[in-house]
């Protein structure tokens, strides 16, 4: 572990990657997530890994797609519009079974939107990423230090259920700079028997492949992948829950909205209302435990995000539609400000309590 | 007894899905000679298209990996940055290679990607029965081109080999035709050369087998074979196009 030391969000993330044993990198420069190839640019080369600029958002998402089927730690990051060109590549890398991390520094959209911070791709990454049956384990960081922290457990757990997983960040995120402490170099790295890295006479070939031509084939192939899902979903659910135990009133948010709302919590309870927090650290698995345990004695709920309201959906799945959820969003690149949500608050109050 | 003749160690004691006629067994089967030849087939990575070659990762004994459509350069390239000891293949067709996979294969090139490609061009998509490829000659009557190919409404054929040799990082491209034995004897020689250029760090060897389709273009496989010879040749003349170390004024300086 290191000193703390003062990084922008986008360079944290890169060494945090570098430091989980990635080795190689494939990217396209786009507002707000440049700053963490061009880390990786000046990095890579000195310690023997591979960093190279890609013709495009797809040939990226494919290169990381070889060196994983290759053996190696491998990553790519983008903004929004990005993530949608990659969306292809990481549907075969799902029906490959290839591990692969993906960071999204969201921005505005649709189209090419802005690039100012926005919450707007939480569909994209807990849903709609690509076509097929699949799902991408997505985590959202809140800060720096746990951006930093994500990055270890991604590339783990990436490994570990050989699919692709996605740090869901925000501008905010990648822009912002925070003290942090480094984690120390990882110096094992798990075997990886399937990987296409010659087969040196000594077995059969691996064949990487989504392709199964018959529909009973791939039915099989795709149930046997859901039932890692459920093991996903059985083992993987980060959330944090704060001040949730007595309240009325549970704010939901995630990353770095969650972090504002914490101030209009603050104040709320300082003027004696029972407020709490649910945050989910992973969209997908979805912790709808936590919501279901605050639903028992919570009144309402209030759902903030950076968007038109996605991740509300399932809010309002994890509670049966129990208790009332509010929603407050803004869009586009605006920041929600403590004192709006304040008032969503006192609205929601009026409206349970 | 001496054995003269037998399937080649890097080809898969498999049936091919090939319809009678096609001539992409032969270039399978040249591959493989070549593989067994430079006795990588241990260290050997072989990346599969979208296309009527989908199905290559069952016939070949080396590791092999499914790409996307068009991807399989990218694909190629994760795999030689990631581990630069193994030998990485491609095996393309026209519509991979040089329509949606265009920006990749160029990249590819202009990179001088230390990676070998066979690009299959038959003038037309098989997987999908017969459609225009972007390879498809002017007046060639395809499914999409049911009036025959007109330039002015379809565009006009790429020449891939041209095309790539004016690229820097291209260290060999030539095309080649599996129409005679002749042709098929050169034909191995290039990809041979090209499993070579990439031992010896060369950069982007390609070549570009002329191949026929009897399925799609309707045609006899002895007929499919002159119309090889009568249209595709004069259009896409036999040669090398480029033949260098991509590297070698960098290196020098």
């Amino acid at each position: 572990m290191s000193d703390k030391i003062l990084m922008k969000g986008n360079e944290a993330l890169a060494e945090a990657a570098i430091r989980a044993g990635c080795r190689c990198f494939f990217g396209y420069p786009i507002t707000p997530q440049t700053q963490l190839p061009e880390y990786m640019a000046k990095k890579m080369p000195k310690i023997g890994g591979t960093f190279l600029q890609s013709e495009s958002e797809i040939a990226a998402i494919n290169m990381v797609l070889g060196a994983s089927a290759a053996g190696v730690r491998a990553m790519t990051s983008s903004s929004s519009p990005g993530i949608s060109l990659k969306a292809e590549g990481i549907s075969y890398l799902a029906g490959s079974d290839l591990p692969a991390v993906i960071v999204n520094i969201q921005r505005g959209g649709p189209g090419l939107g802005g690039i100012q911070p926005s919450q707007a791709d939480y569909w994209q990454a807990t849903r709609g990423l690509a076509h097929g049956d699949f799902r991408v384990l997505s985590l959202a960081p809140a800060g720096i230090q746990e951006a930093v922290d994500l990055m270890g457990t991604a590339f783990d757990l990436a490994d570990k259920y050989r699919m692709p997983v996605m740090i869901l960040g925000d501008g905010i995120i990648g822009q912002m700079m925070e003290p942090v402490r480094l984690p120390d170099p990882v110096t094992e790295l798990p075997e990886k028997p399937w990987a296409a890295k010659g087969t040196r006479g000594a077995r059969k070939h691996n064949i990487l492949n989504s392709l199964y031509i018959q529909p009973e084939e791939l039915e099989r192939v795709v149930r046997e992948r859901y039932e890692r899902y459920a093991e996903v979903e059985k083992n993987e659910v980060r959330v944090e829950t704060w001040l949730a135990e007595d309240a009325d009133i549970i704010v939901t948010a995630y990353g770095s909205t969650a972090r504002i709302c914490r101030n209009a919590i603050r104040a709320a309870r300082a003027d004696g209302i029972k407020v709490g927090m649910v945050r989910p650290i992973t969209l997908w698995p979805f912790p709808s435990a936590a919501y279901a345990e605050a639903a028992a004695h919570a009144k309402g709920f209030l759902d903030v995000e950076m968007s038109m309201g996605q991740m509300i959906d399932d809010v309002r799945l994890a509670i049966g539609c129990s208790r009332p959820v509010r929603f407050f969003g803004r869009t586009g690149g605006v920041v929600p400000t403590p004192a709006e949500i304040r008032a969503e608050i006192d609205a929601l109050c009026k409206e349970v309590l | 007894m001496s054995v003269v003749f037998k399937k080649p160690d890097a080809l898969c004691d498999v049936t091919m899905h090939y319809c009678p006629g096609c001539t992409h067994g032969i270039v399978h089967r040249l591959v493989a000679e070549v593989i067994d030849e430079l006795g990588i087939c241990g260290k050997t990575v072989g990346v599969a298209p979208v296309g009527c070659a989908v199905f290559a990762y069952n016939y070949f004994e080396c590791d092999m990996i499914e790409a996307a459509h068009g991807r399989a350069p990218a694909v190629a390239t994760g795999v030689k940055r990631a581990n630069p000891a193994n030998v990485v293949f491609t095996y393309q067709g026209d519509g991979d290679l040089a329509a949606i996979g265009t920006a990749e294969t160029v990249h590819a090139a202009t990179r001088g990607e230390n990676i070998t490609v066979i690009f299959i061009n038959n003038t037309i998509y098989g997987m999908t029965s017969g459609q225009m490829a972007p390879t498809s000659l002017p007046g060639q009557v395809t499914t999409t081109s049911p009036y025959g190919r007109d330039p002015k409404l379809a565009g006009y054929p790429i020449r891939v080999c041209e095309m790539l040799a004016t690229l820097s990082g291209t260290a060999y491209c030539e095309r080649v035709s599996v129409d005679c034995v002749k042709n098929v004897i050169q034909a191995k020689k290039a990809i041979k050369k090209a499993f070579e250029n990439q031992i010896a760090g060369k950069g982007f060897s390609l070549v570009e087998v002329l191949s026929t389709c009897p399925s799609n273009w309707g045609l006899t496989p002895i007929e499919a074979l002159e119309r090889l010879r009568r249209d595709m040749i004069p259009y896409y003349p036999l040669g090398v196009y480029c033949d260098r170390d991509a590297f070698a004024e960098v290196e020098a300086k």
